[in-house]
């Protein structure tokens, strides 16, 4: 695909080019460091010693076992840390009050989800700590849990005492009249949606590393949010953010689950102070799976009201979402994500979302790639498949009947979020390029004679993200105490190359690649010239990180209007030099030419030699050359995409197998077509993860099932299809980039495709509606079945009973009675 | 506790030392040679971010002792380029290939790629991905991966000097010549 031309760039064309990885050849050589790769002298392993219990009454621990083990420094408990809590939530829905329960890095008092840390060993080596931490004592008296989000809501058993009831809030967002419009409707889909709870998984598990130095701390984590987390760190142990260094070194990728600030983070800058050493802690997986947090995990009790002629008329969900035993950073606003994009890319007259976030005994759940916006995208992609089923009607053509109209200028949805710019029947046109619908229900007859059974299923999304406009997400709207800009800092070095920092901070995503390319066309050079800086505190200009796919939308706008300042001024050093007007410069052929006189140009190694040896400067130009952009959007970005997938399912095991996917998406001009891929293959990837395998379970009784990857089945090689992308592009008039974001996009879209081609295939067989994960069992069991298809009644029937797998009777015991 | 006396080649240097009978190998690597490279993801043997080569052959060195590499030659990530910097063809495949994002994976990936290659030169989509179920991804979703180690296995890799592993330049005019006589 054709990369649009940036006519900024006078024909230096880097930005559009599947440019191959900078970051790569220190990765592929196993040169880079992660966080444990990195050693300091003197350092003391921290080993956590957690509760098997997911809920009881601490009482006492007895550590002197543990303490008298050679090579054992120290043991804590949350008695002995004079400092560093409660953990704060940091993103609340705009205008709730919450019921938030006091969490502490060590617990204190009680416990409420197995895996909560009671102490913490220290020692000279990662064995030994361990070893000790077995022999620490802890009496913990069991205390009834509640596992099940909706019983929960009865408060029938109250997990924190001092709140009084599980509830955490109420949050709601709504436009246009619901109930009138599901009035006006011939026909009513209401559906219970259960969106279960995955774990983010990244492959390098949580790291720490602190260091405690003549009153200044450094801390190496393996984290998304390192200004974040050196901000929370100064709050909690009273230490001056100047003082506080934090280093997001080489990450090992994150999906949202390091878009956090965890309690052994905390620990380990207490402990460095408190020894005087620097403490490493490195995560085991089993450490992860049970305490790095959880996303999704949400009921929807959904309503949608259409008439015969498809014209939608009222979207209504209401969202019970499982939020664990505690809030962490972003916890209680998760569901609420979801809530702004719930009129999908439709123009439904009347959405409402009504949020009510209950706290059991699992750990929490907060930004898992998405956050909020699959689930959402899931309820509604998957409810207009019911509803195009309900009125007969092909799910396309219900879909195109309710598109928003094509739109480059901002679009206002009935619940009030302007959509920056649109074109869902350019991107559903696109892929039916590549998908031949008609061809397919042809083959899908023909196979069923066969015995096979092939199904095809569409999600039309879209998302918001870039965050975030400091107006929505600073103190008036989701209460973060700080703003939602970006950083960005060019530096032409002394020889001509260009170190640019940014405030963001990457763990897989190529932002040292794509914002190289950037700058690199605004300057006249290679992108080979340009080092992109990043993921440390003390260098470059303030910064506020990686997550809710802001990295371009937000940081590479910020980096390229620092470019551009530079290349003002180097527009001006150059007209100087060569006795021309600066507006008759340009960059052209690596060079900053007067337009129309390629002999008459200067390189960028000539004019930093001219910017820092000062002699023949413009009157009153202050030397050197390098600038820094601040950059806070006015809106988000709104990227838009469809995707379709072919799935067999064997009705004999009920095994899915996918055969296609095909994803269409819009994320704006591309910057680099690789990288856009690459997001776009592994957040689909991590969807049908979630659609077909991956589930995170607990039993009745609290215990972790999936507690390693031997339960928890993230997807091998074996399980993906080679996956089929195509782009349209469509600008954002939200910045001068005309960029959108893709990280999420994969994860927001796939659930719903797959979920829609695996009902597709198995309408034939009586099955109407399933949830996911769509495990064989579960299709199975949906299978065999004696309920026909829901009708609406039928449904009804079943929402009242709860079940998971609608019309196929209970879920199986080895899935978990209370995911 | 008590320690013993170990002593293995690892990327063709040899090292002698004093080890706890219950060390990983991988900590060895790791913490004892400074080969930071061989990374651990997992504790179950799932993950494959730890695979190196031991005495030729992949393996997950979270689940070999270091007392049974006494004696083994071992390879890691860090001994797939030449020492002129050359790269490894897999290594070059993975970097055009877009074949990693946060890399860490990536060196266990491309050692249990290189030890399937060395097995089956020429191995279809199918062949690739069910020999890399061993070694999880979570960034990419194999996508870039199966491509690039069939890449490097026909030597697209944009060098003049790459080639399979472990395939001399006969073995690879027997394979091309194969392909032609295929129609491939």
């Amino acid at each position: 695909m054709s990369a649009t031309a940036d006519t900024t760039t006078g024909g230096n064309s880097h930005v559009g080019r599947s440019l191959r990885r900078k970051e790569d050849p220190r990765l592929i050589t196993g040169r880079s460091r992660y966080v444990d790769d990195i050693s300091l002298p003197g350092t003391l392993y921290v080993a956590f010693v957690r509760s098997p219990e997911a809920h009881a009454r601490i009482g006492s621990i007895d550590t002197s076992a543990a303490k008298a083990r050679p090579g054992i420094v120290a043991v804590y408990t949350g008695e002995d840390m004079d400092a560093g809590g409660p953990m704060p939530v940091a993103w609340a829905p705009p205008g709730v009050t919450l019921n938030t329960p006091e969490h502490y890095p060590l617990a204190k008092g009680t416990v409420n989800h197995v895996g909560d840390p009671v102490a913490a060993v220290i020692g000279i080596d990662r064995y030994a700590v361990v070893d000790a931490a077995e022999d620490v004592l802890v009496d913990l008296e069991p205390l009834p849990v509640v596992m099940d989000m909706e019983e929960a809501l009865k408060d029938e058993v109250v997990i924190h005492e001092s709140l009084g009831t599980n509830k955490s809030h109420e949050w709601s967002l709504g436009g246009g009249d619901v109930e009138a419009g599901l009035r006006e409707a011939d026909v009513v889909v209401e559906r219970r949606i259960v969106n279960h709870r995955v774990s983010g998984a990244a492959i390098e598990p949580r790291a720490v590393l602190a260091e405690y130095r003549a009153g200044n701390l450094t801390i190496w984590s393996s984290t998304q949010v390192p200004h974040f987390l050196r901000n929370i760190v100064a709050a909690l142990l009273g230490i001056s953010a100047d003082r506080v260094r934090a280093i997001a070194p080489e990450v090992g990728g994150g999906f949202g689950s390091k878009l956090q600030i965890y309690g052994e983070e905390i620990f380990c800058a207490w402990a460095a102070s408190k020894l005087n050493h620097p403490v490493k802690w490195v995560a085991t997986r089993s450490d992860d799976m049970a305490t790095m947090h959880h996303g999704r995990d949400q009921i929807a009790y959904v309503r949608m009201g259409a008439k015969r002629d498809g014209t939608i008329t009222a979207f209504h969900t209401k969202i019970i979402a499982d939020l664990g035993a505690y809030h962490m950073l972003l916890t209680p606003s998760i569901p609420s994500f979801g809530g702004f994009v719930m009129s999908g890319v439709y123009t439904f007259p009347a959405v409402q979302t009504d949020v009510i976030g209950v706290l059991t005994n699992k750990f929490p759940t907060d930004a898992i790639r998405g956050a909020g916006r699959p689930e959402a995208t899931h309820m509604i992609e998957v409810t207009m498949d019911q509803m195009a089923a309900e009125l007969g009607m092909d799910p396309l053509e219900l879909r195109r009947k309710n598109f928003i109209p094509p739109h480059n200028e901002p679009h206002e949805t009935v619940i009030g979020v302007v959509y920056d710019s649109g074109n869902h029947e350019g991107t559903l046109d696109k892929l039916m390029e590549h998908v031949d619908v008609a061809g397919f229900r042809q083959e899908q007859e023909r196979l069923r004679s066969e015995g096979v059974h092939r199904g095809i299923g569409f999600c039309t999304y879209t998302e918001v993200c870039g965050v975030a406009p400091t107006r929505v997400f600073g103190p008036p709207g989701f209460g973060v105490q700080g703003g939602g800009w970006e950083s960005g800092m060019v530096r032409v070095n002394t020889n001509g190359s260009v170190t640019v920092y940014t405030g963001t901070s990457p763990h897989g995503q190529g932002h040292e690649t794509g914002f190289a390319q950037i700058v690199a066309d605004r300057l006249g050079v290679d992108p080979q010239q340009v080092e992109v800086i990043h993921g440390d505190t003390a260098t470059g200009p303030e910064g506020l990180d990686t997550y809710g796919s802001r990295t371009l939308a937000v940081g590479g706008e910020a980096v390229a209007r620092a470019a551009e300042k530079v290349a003002r001024k180097a527009k001006s050093i150059v007209a100087h030099q060569l006795e021309a007007a600066a507006e008759d410069i340009e960059v052209r052929g690596g060079k900053f030419q007067v337009k129309g006189s390629p002999d008459k140009a200067m390189s960028m190694a000539e004019i930093a030699g001219e910017a820092y040896v000062p002699l023949n400067l413009p009157e009153g130009m202050e030397p050197g050359l390098e600038e820094i952009a601040f950059y806070d959007p006015e809106n988000f970005v709104f990227p838009f995409g469809a995707h379709a997938c072919v799935v067999d399912v064997d009705p004999d095991t009920g095994k899915v197998k996918i055969v296609r996917y095909v994803a269409v998406d819009d994320c704006g001009p591309a910057i680099n077509p690789l990288l856009i891929d690459g997001q776009v293959h592994g957040g689909v990837a991590q969807s049908i993860g979630q659609a077909l395998y991956e589930q995170v379970v607990y039993d009745d009784q609290g215990q972790l099932v999936t507690g390693t990857f031997v339960d928890y089945a993230l997807p091998t090689a074996a399980e993906m299809p080679s996956f089929e992308t195509d782009r349209t592009e469509t600008p954002s008039p939200t910045n001068t980039l005309g960029v959108k974001g893709v990280g999420e996009a994969g994860t927001i879209a796939a659930t719903a495709a797959v979920t829609n081609a695996v009902i597709d295939a198995l309408r034939p067989l009586g099955v109407g509606y399933i949830d996911m994960p769509l495990t064989p069992m579960r299709v199975w069991q949906a299978i065999h079945s004696d309920a026909g298809p829901r009708s609406t009644e039928q449904g009804r029937a079943l929402d009242e009973h709860g079940g998971g797998a609608a019309g196929s009777g209970p879920t199986s015991p080895t899935e978990g009675g209370a995911q | 506790m008590s320690t013993v006396h170990v002593a293995l080649t690892v990327n063709g240097e040899r090292h002698e030392l004093d080890v706890e009978p219950r060390l990983l190998l991988v900590h060895l690597i790791r913490d004892r040679l400074g080969l930071t490279g061989t990374h651990v993801g997992c504790d179950t043997s799932n993950c494959g971010a730890c695979t190196v080569h031991l005495d030729g052959e992949a393996v997950k060195s979270c689940t070999v002792l270091a007392v049974q590499a006494d004696g083994a030659e071992i390879k890691t990530i860090e001994g797939m380029a030449s020492p002129d910097g050359t790269l490894h063809p897999l290594q070059e495949a993975f970097w055009n290939d877009h074949a990693l994002q946060c890399g860490y994976c990536t060196p266990g990936m491309i050692m249990s790629a290189a030890d399937l290659l060395q097995r089956n030169p020429n191995p279809s989509e199918e062949e690739v991905r069910h020999g890399l179920e061993g070694n999880l991804c979570r960034c990419t979703g194999y996508h870039n991966i199966v491509r690039a180690v069939q890449d490097a296995a026909k030597g697209n890799v944009g060098g003049a000097s790459a080639h399979p592993p472990g395939m001399s330049e006969q073995g690879r005019e027997n394979i091309e010549a194969l392909e032609s006589g295929l129609g491939a």
